[in-house]
């Protein structure tokens, strides 16, 4: 032992070491999943992963081949409905709460917010079939729409007011000193500042919807068939997913697979590209 | 009574007036304020400030870090309450008192720039030259072009550009932004410009070039200029006014204010005894 | 003499109409107006702005009042015994939630039981002892890990992790640890483990990144006055996470509303028997679970209306949780700022 060192010094050193390693130990078993569902999509899916994959339409039960052609517009069209709905809200929305920072009611809308976000995908879509399905009387891809508009209000939010609160005070004061009206100071100069962010949050907002199965279950419910009218059921990827993973067929378990490594892949694109657009403090400015 | 100096070239006005008009064109005053008080909630950063603005003169407020002269700068165009502040006094341009006009209105007679260039970043040097009066949603297009270039050769940066109008306004060194911010004030066609510290984030090149600018402005504007740099002040203004812990100390001639100061705090000043 | 002059030019009335000596060339500017008036522009626009930020506050709310009227039949006919009633029989139109709140709580719990060891360690290796050229990938793979989809999930699941707990894991608990009614029944695979890990997986990147931005929100200051008195790494550590408690209380409680709420991994891989048992290899069934499989087989009102209940019960719970939380997770961080 070292002159001065008593027996307990080294026993609080070893418990440092051990418990750091232990944290670093924790994060690699916290990566791994992620590295194995990459890993089993793609070495799973492969087979699948081909171009009729995204031109065909799906096969009679039983034969093999065929493809999600329907499936993947189904869920550009969901998606597109979602945003029609969703976005003027959040964008109106988070241009509101940035003005308003330290505006009371204000306050209570932010937490509202956050509070949506996490209410669980499904009970959205309850409420969405309550409201749509139900006086409809059937089920449509509407209703699904307007289960994932409401899904993407909250991301999309909290994205807008944050990356307008990047724009720095001194843009708003060079506009105002010119004599432009504040909204046009907020339209023309703020939220152009702001776009890049703002899109790319709306992009990794979509991302969400698109993945997302529970709600789509009872308002656009699927479809086997093309279709691409509104006010009908239409399929989706994720409902493909899931109808074609519980299938006792091992050709349409390859097709969930390929589906499901279509997601993530895009999924992942969009987010490593939001990371590199918000990276350093003037996100969209340029500075 | 706040007691200002006054140069002796300014007359006396006669009894018999027509008009508040004949009135301020006899005094050639441009800017008008009158016991101005200003206010960041409950704390005061001005004490009842009242001095009067040479029309086509550059008078320069100077003074130690704190003691109101951007606030001040601030209250002649109503940016003050921009950034939350409440005003009291009045405040006259030409005569009229700015508190009864639409700030949106009163901010295009009267323009600023500011400390750190800020041109806006999406747009290119032609867009944020004319954005003042594009965003004002009245322009005509033909005239724009012809608008943007004669205020970029104001602010001596058309030839400089000429070649590079599309390119990004924040694309351009930090003497080129300034003199890009100033040009795009200048489009709007305003007839006061009020610059809070406009050299003081760039080199001494960039800085003489200003200057220069300035001393050529003031041919055809008012010119109000905040500077903690005193002989800055001395170089580039007619009038000179000294604040001091939100009150006016002192305001006159440039030349006789920084030679014989009549009060001891604006000679302590001057003589570097504090800053 | 100059307040004689400025006293005269006060009292002289002003002259309506005109501009400056510099009139503005007319066919670029519109006349100078006047008289202070409230733009028009800025009205609309803070009208529109305020209005749809109405719309959001309304949303929940909105939400809650159409569930309720979904479930009014329910409601009606079973009261709050509709919490505590273990029968779950669409045959005789009999319906109770207990089996789902169990099958939820349980899930939810063991999934938070495995995964909030890990999140701190987690939490703690990106903010106490990563560089910072391993933190910023490693918190980007954690996001990635909350991004992947709930179905993608439940695939994985279904295919890679109940073979495994069948073939490996479970047969393994059930020999040796037998006498433990938690292990007890045969090794489907499928089940309350099953769920419990997939969870565990879905609900720690929440978890760790809310606690890692805690850790951060605390000053280095305090990190230092530690070591300063001759701590070692993990002591100074232990300080930190003791000051930063409420704020992980509050990521785990975020964890745990993600956790009730998530449907399809748990679905595909729960074994979704409506049955309460004391075994972790026995199936289960969560009240997600229930809604996503039998909402478009129910074929009576009674039993849409005590599905619609269980979507309240699990709104109610997510609401709650959700708003505990951000206020814990909020006071905490400001407690921090303000320091």
């Amino acid at each position: 032992m070292k002159q001065g060192y008593s027996k307990s010094h080294y026993w609080r050193k070893s418990k440092s070491a051990i418990t750091t390693f232990l944290c670093l130990l924790s994060a690699l078993i916290a990566v791994v999943p992620l590295f194995l569902i990459f890993f089993y999509s793609l070495s799973q899916g492969i087979g699948a992963l081909n171009l009729d994959f995204f031109i065909k339409m799906p096969k009679p039960v039983g034969e093999s081949g065929g493809g999600m052609a329907n499936a993947i517009v189904g869920t550009g069209i969901l998606i597109g409905l979602g945003t029609l709905f969703g976005l003027p809200i959040s964008l109106f929305t988070g241009i509101y709460l940035a003005e308003h920072k330290h505006g009371a009611f204000a306050s209570v809308v932010r937490f509202l917010t956050d509070v949506l976000s996490g209410i669980p995908s499904i009970v959205v879509g309850v409420v969405a079939y309550i409201v749509v399905v139900l006086p409809m009387k059937h089920f449509s891809a509407l209703a699904g729409g307007v289960a994932l508009g409401i899904l993407m209000i909250p991301t999309a939010t909290r994205t807008t007011e944050e990356m307008l609160l990047l724009v720095p005070q001194s843009i708003r004061e060079a506009g105002l000193a010119l004599g432009i009206a504040r909204w046009r100071v907020t339209l023309r100069v703020i939220l152009p500042t702001a776009l890049r962010g703002i899109t790319t949050g709306i992009l990794l907002a979509l991302a969400r919807a698109a993945g997302e199965t529970a709600p789509l279950l009872f308002t656009a419910l699927g479809n086997r068939f093309w279709s691409t009218e509104i006010g009908q059921p239409i399929a989706s990827l994720s409902v493909f997913i899931y109808d074609y993973a519980k299938a006792p067929f091992s050709d349409w378990n390859r097709q969930a697979w390929a589906a499901a490594f279509v997601l993530i892949f895009f999924i992942t694109i969009l987010n490593v590209i939001f990371r590199f657009v918000t990276r350093g403090r003037y996100a969209g400015n340029g500075n | 009574m706040q007691e200002t100096a006054i140069d002796e070239k300014v007359t006396k006005v006669p009894l018999v007036i027509g008009s508040q008009r004949e009135a301020e064109k006899i005094m050639n005053v441009k800017v008008s304020t009158k016991n101005v008080e200003a206010f960041f909630g409950k704390s005061r950063a001005l004490h009842g400030i009242s001095l009067d603005v040479p029309k086509n003169t550059v008078v320069a407020i100077i003074g130690p870090s704190g003691c109101g002269k951007s606030t001040f700068l601030r209250c002649l165009n109503r940016m003050h309450e921009v950034a939350g502040g409440t005003r009291k006094g009045s405040i006259m341009l030409d005569g009229e008192n700015i508190d009864e006009y639409d700030p949106v209105v009163l901010r295009r007679r009267v323009g600023m720039v500011f400390q750190k260039p800020n041109p806006f970043p999406t747009m290119s040097i032609f867009d944020n030259v004319a954005a003042g009066l594009r965003l004002n949603g009245m322009v005509k297009k033909n005239s724009l072009a012809e608008t943007v270039e004669r205020s970029l050769r104001q602010a001596a940066l058309f030839d400089e550009v000429k070649d590079i109008l599309d390119r990004s306004g924040i694309s351009l060194s930090g003497g080129q932004q300034q003199r890009l911010c100033i040009a795009r004030a200048l489009a709007v066609d305003p007839e006061v410009i009020l610059m809070d510290e406009p050299a003081s984030a760039l080199d001494p090149i960039a800085t003489a070039k200003i200057e220069e600018l300035i001393q050529e402005l003031k041919k055809n504007y008012t010119i109000v200029i905040v500077t903690h740099n005193m002989q800055q002040a001395a170089r580039v203004s007619d009038e000179t006014a000294f604040f001091y812990l939100g009150q006016l100390i002192e305001f006159g001639g440039t030349e006789r204010l920084f030679t014989s100061p009549q009060k001891k705090q604006t000679e302590d000043y001057i003589t570097g005894r504090f800053g | 003499m100059a307040d004689t002059s400025s006293n005269i030019a006060l009292s002289v009335a002003q002259q309506p109409g005109g501009g400056a000596e510099m009139a503005p060339s007319p066919d670029v500017f519109v006349e100078v107006k006047k008289r202070k008036s409230a733009n028009l522009g800025d009205l609309i626009f803070q009208g529109s702005t305020a209005f749809f930020a109405f719309l959001v506050f309304a949303l929940v709310f909105l939400m809650a009042y159409e569930m309720f009227r979904g479930s009014t039949l329910s409601i009606d006919k079973f009261g709050w015994s509709f919490l505590w009633r273990e029968i779950w029989d669409p045959v005789q139109d009999e319906y109770g939630a207990l089996v789902f709140i169990f099958g939820t709580l349980v899930s939810s719990v063991l999934a938070l039981v495995l995964a909030l060891p890990l999140s701190i360690g987690v939490a703690v290796f990106l903010s106490e002892l990563a560089p910072r050229w391993l933190e910023k990938p490693v918190s980007f793979l954690i996001e990635l890990l909350a991004a992947i989809p709930s179905i993608v999930y439940g695939l994985w699941g279904i295919f890679v992790l109940v073979p495994w707990l069948r073939v490996s894991v479970e047969p393994m608990l059930a020999k040796n640890l037998k006498f433990l009614p938690l292990f007890k029944g045969a090794p489907y695979g499928f089940g309350m483990l099953a769920a419990g890990i997939i969870l565990a997986i879905m609900v720690l990147p929440i978890i760790t990144s809310i606690s890692r931005d805690v850790l951060k929100a605390i000053p280095t200051a305090q990190r230092e006055a530690a070591l300063a008195l001759g701590a070692t790494r993990w002591e100074t550590t232990r300080i930190i996470l003791s000051d930063a408690r409420s704020g992980i209380l509050g990521a785990t409680l975020l964890g745990l509303g993600r956790a009730i709420g998530e449907t399809m991994a748990v679905t595909m891989v729960i074994g979704n028997r409506p049955e309460i048992s004391s075994s972790l290899l026995a199936p289960g069934y969560t009240m997600a679970s229930v809604i996503a499989n039998e909402f478009t087989e129910a074929t009576s009102d009674m039993y849409i209306s005590s599905l619609i209940e269980i979507a309240l019960i699990l709104f109610a719970v997510t609401v709650l949780l959700n708003a505990a939380a951000r206020i814990i997770v909020w006071s905490v961080t400001n407690k921090f700022k303000n320091a």
